[in-house]
């Protein structure tokens, strides 16, 4: 897929593309932060046939409903590769690793699977250091094979 | 009592502006042809000839010029307009050539002096990129393929009034051959620098001006302007091009800015402008020149849609898109009065005013007109596919019966 860019002076840019189904759409992104959405006309392909004027809000709307599903899909795709597994394991209050550093369950020596972050309500620990202390509440993004995140589930009793 | 007539005065002109503002909105056609006709209402020899506001409506249109320009100069950054020159140059020379030439040879036909011929080959040339913006929107336009090519026209176009403004109030303002050669140099040096000026410090004095306080910020770069205008016609570089030169030497933020809070105020004092210009003309003096307007009118209308057809199949865009572009680029306005007043104000030729002013009523209102007219190539070569249709169906019916 080709994304032209074109400037249009005095007023922003425009961008657009061919879907593979052979329609054109684009987009103007002015100055102001209003967007302009483009349909492109089948007969006269240098006129558009529709032109929907979005805020900046509402463009971000669009953008998110059309998005979000790419985000699954690409999660979907990670998960499809042979033996390789994510999940979400949630720290309960009651388990015997709340309070406890990443280095003392020794999650990689004993089950393979990797911690690559904690979610936490102050915000999210992205490749945490072993020191890193886990508290009740938190949630563990761990990336292993699925046998391997089955034990680390049990051995975190969540 | 005076400050009552004044305010009376004023007050109902303005009162009319808005008026006639509307009725044009309704049509969707631009204001400017009734602000000019609303000024010829109000001159002497008019209608209802003004008595007290003249000053006012003096000074304004001054302001009003120097509004329009630092405007234009705030929608391109310098370094967009070296980018669309470098791109669009062979499409600007034939712009140009086009455009000028049929002003041009109507001055010297009409047995002007050449200096003013140069001034109608200016307002020949340039399109009104007011016109062209509100146009191009209303039709929902912005996105076609065939508009940054409209668009790059009119950048060369504004690229080339920065050069044309300063050249020709400099030959207007001295008397020698040697003095105007001298004042020209002068004004082109002025010009350059500062282009140079503001591709290189724009970011540093946009900074510099920029303020959070919209109040701050307004009055900042209006007095700025003014001030640069004031110097610049001081220089004779024309007053009007020290206003876009600031323009152009803003950029980012403080240019975004100041574009909203000064758009108001340019509507104001441009409707102003322009009632000024009417002002000035006497309107016995236009029925004289209307056929030679007209003529005029015609032949370069004619020729911008060429240039538009040009730059367009140049640019890869098919037939329909071609003629939008032409059409799209008729309308004069604003900048071809801007240039018709400089000579006005210089006390040359007294037929060009009301030429300017007949010139730019029929163009401003034909202009926005053509461009909602589609193709007639393309209608044309429709009726004759379906003709070939049809004469295939009968031939079809011949051998079947």
């Amino acid at each position: 897929m080709d994304i032209h860019e074109t400037v249009l002076p005095g007023v922003g840019l425009r961008h657009d593309f061919t879907t593979k189904a052979g329609r054109q759409i684009g987009v103007i992104t002015h100055r102001t932060g209003r967007r302009d959405l483009l349909i492109y006309d089948q007969e006269d392909p240098d006129a558009c046939q529709e032109v929907v004027e979005l805020t900046g809000d509402e463009a971000e709307a669009l953008g998110e409903l059309l998005g979000a599903d790419r985000v699954v899909e690409h999660l979907a795709d990670l998960q499809r590769i042979e033996g390789l597994a994510i999940d979400w394991l949630a720290v309960r209050p009651g388990s015997p690793y709340a309070g406890r550093t990443i280095a003392d369950t020794q999650a990689r020596s004993r089950t393979g699977v990797s911690i690559v972050a904690v979610l936490r309500d102050g915000g999210p620990i992205p490749a945490p250091a072993p020191d890193v202390r886990l508290e009740p509440g938190d949630t563990l993004v761990v990336v292993g094979t699925t046998d391997g995140i089955s034990a680390l589930t049990d051995l975190l009793g969540s | 009592v005076h400050g009552s007539v004044v305010l009376l005065e004023l007050g109902g002109v303005i009162l009319g502006l808005g008026l006639l503002g509307r009725l044009a909105g309704r049509f969707g056609l631009s204001a400017i042809p009734l602000y000019l006709l609303g000024g010829l209402a109000l001159g002497e020899g008019g209608l209802f000839p003004l008595v007290t506001a003249q000053e006012f409506i003096e000074v304004g249109a001054e302001i009003g010029v120097i509004l329009l320009l630092l405007l234009l100069g705030l929608e391109y950054s310098a370094a967009e307009l070296l980018t669309s020159l470098r791109s669009a140059a062979p499409t600007g020379l034939v712009d140009l050539i086009l455009n000028f030439t049929p002003g041009l040879a109507a001055g010297l036909l009409l047995g002007w002096s050449p200096l003013t011929a140069v001034v109608l080959g200016g307002v020949t040339y340039v399109t009104s990129s007011g016109i062209v913006a509100k146009v191009l929107a209303d039709l929902g336009r912005l996105g076609n393929r065939e508009t940054p090519v409209v668009l790059s026209i009119m950048v060369v176009e504004d690229l080339a009034m920065a050069a044309y403004l300063p050249l020709v109030s400099g030959l207007l303002a001295s008397a020698s051959v040697l003095a105007s050669v001298r004042s020209v140099g002068i004004a082109l040096a002025t010009v350059a620098v500062v282009l140079v000026l503001a591709l290189r410090y724009g970011e540093a004095l946009s900074r510099l001006v920029f303020s959070p306080s919209d109040e701050a910020l307004l009055l900042v770069i209006l007095g700025l302007a003014m001030v640069v205008a004031g110097l610049a016609q001081r220089l004779q570089v024309s007053a009007a091009v020290g206003a876009f030169l600031v323009g152009i030497a803003l950029s980012g933020q403080a240019a975004e800015a100041a574009h909203s809070l000064l758009a108001p105020l340019r509507d104001l004092f441009a409707a102003v402008f322009f009632v000024f210009f009417g002002l000035q003309t006497d309107p016995g003096s236009i029925r004289p020149v209307l056929l030679a307007a007209a003529a005029l009118a015609t032949v370069t209308a004619a020729t911008k849609v060429a240039t538009g057809w040009w730059a367009a199949r140049r640019a890869g865009i098919g037939q329909r898109g071609r003629w939008r572009a032409g059409t799209a680029l008729v309308a004069r306005g604003e900048f071809s009065i801007v240039i018709a007043g400089l000579a006005v104000s210089a006390g040359r030729e007294s037929d060009l005013g009301p030429l300017a002013a007949a010139y730019v009523l029929i163009l401003a209102v034909a202009g926005p007109l053509l461009a909602r007219i589609p193709s007639p190539m393309v209608a044309l070569s429709r009726r004759r596919a379906a003709a070939a249709a049809r004469t295939r169906g009968e031939e079809r019916a011949d051998v079947s019966g």
